[in-house]
């Protein structure tokens, strides 16, 4: 690269001369300085809300005695798996659904277009009313789940005050909500899978389970792991859903780590505590991030 | 793949049908108990004989105590929502423009932040977070949440704004070159007015991130007149004696901007996460 284009600095991807404002001293025209004037609200936003809570909360975390108690808490033992379980089964179930679901959108048919539209409506709305549709649905006395059970002559089940059924509950609802996304994710990832592949198949007589394993699968497999991993993160840190559908309840057996967290901290005042808890998934959690890191660029 | 259409068509078909019924049926449930008269209430259907817009009366007119601050506190939603959507617009302009348009040192750095604030789960920051706005005595500010939401909606509007910002010509810097025009100018005349389409996508992604949040809402504001919408919806239920048609009215009113707006933009909303992820690899 030439010494013009730099002293430039803006043409990024051009090798026309950019003359340099005489006016201005050789220091502010660098173009370091520019691209962090530029990027200097951002940088702070993310030093000041990000960074440093990060760092406080670890550095207030690093009492031995806080984890020590969390450990004995069985409640926290029973959140690790109920996370566990949540984040596992609820990311892979819905990820592998949305992979199956973005193929079946992609056909062309009247009612598949009519399904794509009305289909992102659980995305569309925000997570809270939906939880409290659900909610209601499977209140164990009035809600339309356990009278239509006990219309066709079933037991009626109290879905939300056991703690398998509520846990159950907080991973169908997260599909509800997420699906959508993630389907469109893997269309969109579809779309951009050249025709000529599929037509060339079909001369070879590839049938549709054939032509998933061999083409589709093959090309989008980067793409649905970024996703599993990005999905697997922020599912990790999910506060609305297990709070607002179960709140703990029954008998805090149904907490998952930010849900603990707010109520060792807020609950309870147990500030060391629920910092703890995050910095427990703190290694786990960066692992991920690192490997996204390497993977997408901005 | 001709030959098998008719049979294709059938088992689509039959999918649309149950996929669809799974899709809608928790939305039908909750307008359908928004309109709901309160004596019906405890006789669950899958359909109402009186169907009532008295639920939607007593909200708007504030005629009950669970939505006694009914208004306040949609307003409070539309403020944070709206000053979001007006700083992460500006600070992702900015930031886009030195993204994808500059070559500067540290360039890497900056990108690497960025992600990381798009990654980590945001309740991972909430409770330090909380402890710095206590220490700045911002607690129960719209200031704070704004700042919350500003810093969480951020990353993914840079992204975007980026990845259009790189698809334009390299004219726009020789343009300015030769006009004479800094590198300020630049970005005010000639930069902007050519992302105003993507920053109208990420202002309705910023506007309706903080219009969705719960957990810092939660934490932030307190007390009936100070707390968004969602924050107060969810108060209904530490009493066992909650309204549900009337919280199913307030839950339809506050889903009716997401999803005209989420309708208006899915293209955009999408469309950084999937080239990000795609070209990351």
């Amino acid at each position: 690269m030439s010494p013009t284009t730099r002293e430039g600095g803006l043409a990024a991807s051009s090798r026309v001369e950019v003359r340099p404002r005489a006016r201005l001293p050789r220091f502010l025209r660098s173009t370091t300085l520019q691209g962090f004037a530029f990027t200097a609200p951002l940088l702070l936003l993310f030093s000041a809300f990000v960074l440093y809570p990060m760092l406080s909360g670890l550095y207030a975390a690093t009492d031995p005695d806080s984890y020590r108690a969390i450990f004995g808490d069985p409640v926290f033992r029973q959140t690790v798996w109920n996370t566990l379980w949540y984040v596992v089964v609820a990311v892979n179930v819905k990820l592998v659904l949305a992979l199956l679901l973005s193929g079946i959108l992609d056909y062309p048919f009247l009612s598949i277009r009519v399904l794509a539209a009305l289909f992102l409506i659980p995305w569309a709305i925000p997570a809270l009313p939906g939880i409290l549709s659900f909610r209601w649905a499977l209140n164990s006395q009035w809600g339309i789940f356990n009278h239509l059970l006990t219309k066709f002559g079933f037991q009626s089940v109290p879905w939300l005050a056991q703690h398998d059924t509520a846990l159950a509950f907080v991973i169908i609802f997260h599909i509800w909500k997420y699906l959508p996304f993630w389907t469109i994710i893997f269309l969109a990832g579809r779309r951009a899978i050249p025709n000529e592949l599929y037509e060339a198949a079909a001369i070879d007589g590839g049938g549709i389970v054939q032509n998933f394993f061999s083409i589709t699968f093959p090309l989008l497999k980067s793409l649905y792991l970024i996703c599993t991993l990005l999905s697997m993160v922020f599912t990790l840190g999910d506060f609305t859903v297990p709070w607002l559908l179960t709140g703990g309840a029954p008998g805090d057996t149904t907490h998952v780590l930010a849900t603990l967290a707010y109520r060792y901290t807020f609950a309870m005042g147990r500030l060391e505590w629920g910092l703890s808890t995050f910095a427990v998934a703190l290694p786990i959690t960066l692992l991920f991030i690192g490997m996204l890191m390497r993977w997408v660029k901005i | 793949m001709k030959r098998r259409q008719p049979g294709l068509r059938i088992v689509m078909l039959a999918l649309t049908v149950v996929i669809l019924i799974w899709t809608l049926f928790p939305v039908y449930y909750m307008v359908l108990l928004s309109l709901t008269p309160t004596n019906d209430l405890f006789q669950p259907a899958l359909y109402i004989d009186h169907p009532t817009l008295r639920n939607y009366v007593y909200t708007m007119g504030q005629d009950n105590p669970f939505v006694r601050y009914f208004w306040r506190q949609l307003l409070t939603s539309l403020t944070v929502s709206l000053w979001t959507m007006v700083l992460v617009g500006a600070i992702a302009a900015m930031g886009s423009f030195a993204m994808a348009r500059m070559k500067f040192r540290f360039r890497r750095y900056v990108s690497g932040l960025t992600l990381f604030t798009y990654v980590i789960p945001s309740s991972f920051l909430a409770i330090p977070f909380f402890q710095l706005m206590a220490s700045y005595d911002l607690i129960d500010t719209k200031l704070a949440l704004v700042l919350a939401m500003v810093t969480f909606a951020t990353p993914y509007a840079l992204w975007v704004l980026s990845d259009y910002a790189r698809s334009l010509p390299p004219e726009i810097e020789e343009a300015g070159a030769i006009d004479g025009a800094g590198t300020v100018a630049t970005f005010f005349y000639l930069y902007v007015p050519l992302i105003i389409p993507p920053l109208i996508a990420i202002g309705t992604y910023a506007f309706l991130y903080a219009w969705n949040e719960y957990l810092y809402a939660l934490l932030l504001l307190t007390g009936e007149q100070h707390i968004p919408l969602p924050v107060a919806m969810s108060n209904f239920l530490t009493t066992d004696n909650a309204p549900w048609n009337l919280l199913m009215a307030v839950s339809t009113v506050y889903s009716i901007p997401p999803v005209i707006l989420y309708y208006a933009f899915k293209r955009y909303l999408v469309s950084g996460l999937v080239s990000g992820a795609v070209s990351g690899t």
